[in-house]
């Protein structure tokens, strides 16, 4: 009688293990997706702004330095090392920022803002900016659940004897940083 | 709140399709006793006929819907890259399925969504809303319509939606059948016959009024509340909403909007002027929605 309860308690025990092991897996694998979706967009601004030069290369005074800058940070973010996440941002960052600039700055191009193959390329550029803030944001939110499942009791039980790390959240820049607060209590239990 | 909502909404569709099914077994059985003197029969035709319906609606309910609005479908980024780009984006925020896209010829600005879940969806919005909002104010709008799917509000309204206009097409059917069906047989039947079924046939008309009130009670009150919150939450930015429900109110009310599908848009489409009672009003007041934005 005794062996019986001892192995239904055992095998209780081992179910639950395997459960919380595959847990932490499940949204480690969430982090490493959302990294690669940030990845992707990041490949197809580096693909872009090759595209941008050559457009704009009729234009002979276009905001030469800005464009020079531009391209040095691309060519910087291309020798960042595949998983130093921090440094990739940071110079993603960067780039943004520059970019946002020099977007701005086509205003003062009436010409070039005319210019059926510049404006599609806006969209697209713009598009990417886009989708890597949004997927910062995912990726963020995945970090959160990992450190979450990493330090509440028990799975991190499992996350100790497996030496499983907690990831690093991406920095968001300063101008993108106010965050509304979202309120719901206004959204109680429907009449 | 999002699970809670989602619980709800799939609990109110049981309760609609279930009132609903009652409702056709009920004008069935009046029917049969009525041509057959036989209600056994009157209930299996309507029960097979609401079955075929449902399953039609329920394959077919996002073209159905589309083209009652008269949208077409855009199925290439090129066709509308900006609203392509921001759909996508806020699918994937909300992480979503990519939705179809629609669009609708009217200079009144307006936007909906419709589907049965997630992986079938469809966003609509008019040639109107795409030339006078910025990319910010657009952004608050998909991100609107993306929490009507993820909320599976899209569900429920397109049911309800489905179901009103099935009980309205029956009962004009049926009060035609009566009224030439009960002209046809006044030399066989004494005249007590024909008052009951002009009884009936006056009762099934009030009850069309009645079954598309029982659908617009079944829409939470506070859903456009609710999506407005999660589209804020999906964008991080309350201001483009506000300015983007500012413009859409700031506006003349749309043409190709279908009645029945009023409560689908982000905004009342005919200002309120076709409603024919207050007391179903299908949206909360616009100023009370940016309020509550401002506040965030």
């Amino acid at each position: 009688m005794v062996a019986i309860i001892l192995i239904i308690v055992l095998v209780i025990l081992v179910a639950w293990y395997i459960g919380a092991y595959n847990g932490v897996i499940r949204t480690r694998t969430h982090v490493q997706e959302s990294w690669s979706q940030i990845d992707v967009q990041l490949k197809r601004r580096n693909d872009l702004i090759p595209n941008l030069v050559s457009t704009t290369k009729g234009y002979a005074n276009y905001e030469q330095s800005t464009l020079k800058k531009v391209i040095a940070l691309r060519n910087q973010l291309t020798e960042v090392p595949a998983d130093d996440h921090q440094q990739t941002m940071e110079v993603s960052n960067q780039l943004s920022t520059t970019l946002r600039s020099l977007f701005a700055l086509s205003e003062n191009y009436p010409d070039l803002k005319a210019n059926a193959q510049f404006s599609k390329l806006m969209e697209e550029l713009t598009n990417t900016e886009n989708k890597i803030a949004y997927s910062r944001q995912l990726y963020n939110s995945s970090v959160a659940n990992l450190t979450m499942k990493i330090q509440s009791f028990p799975s991190n039980i499992v996350a100790k004897v497996h030496h499983f790390q907690e990831s690093d959240y991406l920095q968001v820049p300063e101008e993108e940083k106010t965050t509304p607060k979202v309120n719901f209590d206004d959204f109680g239990q429907d009449k | 709140m999002l699970y809670d909502q989602i619980a709800m909404n799939k609990r109110r569709t049981g309760y609609v399709m279930f009132g609903f099914g009652v409702l056709v077994l009920a004008i069935g059985a009046a029917l049969g006793d009525l041509f057959w003197a036989n209600w056994e029969s009157g209930i299996l035709l309507a029960a097979v006929v609401t079955v075929v319906y449902m399953l039609i609606m329920i394959s077919q309910s996002t073209n159905v819907i589309m083209s009652m609005n008269h949208a077409r479908e855009i199925t290439d980024e090129n066709q509308a890259p900006e609203l392509w780009h921001l759909v996508e984006d806020m699918a994937m925020v909300g992480q979503v399925p990519m939705p179809r896209v629609f669009i609708i010829e009217d200079a009144s600005p307006n936007a909906f969504a419709t589907g049965n879940n997630p992986e079938h969806a469809a966003v609509a919005v008019t040639t109107g809303i795409l030339e006078r909002l910025n990319r910010e104010e657009m952004e608050g709008v998909i991100g609107h319509e993306i929490s009507h799917v993820r909320n599976y509000d899209i569900r429920l309204q397109t049911i309800a939606l489905a179901l009103s206009a099935a009980i309205g097409l029956l009962v004009n059917f049926s009060s035609n059948w009566l009224w030439w069906g009960g002209a046809r047989r006044r030399d066989d039947r004494d005249s007590g016959g024909n008052a009951i079924g002009l009884v009936i046939s006056l009762v099934l008309i009030i009850l069309a009024p009645l079954a598309a009130s029982i659908a617009q009670m079944a829409l939470s009150r506070n859903r456009e509340y609710l999506a407005d919150a999660s589209s804020v939450e999906l964008t991080r930015n309350p201001q483009g909403l506000i300015s983007a429900l500012q413009k859409i109110d700031d506006s003349a009310p749309m043409k190709a909007a279908d009645a029945n599908s009023a409560a689908l848009y982000i905004s009342d489409p005919f200002k309120g002027k076709k409603n024919f009672a207050d007391l179903f009003a299908t949206h909360p007041p616009m100023a009370d929605r940016i309020e509550r934005l401002e506040k965030m």
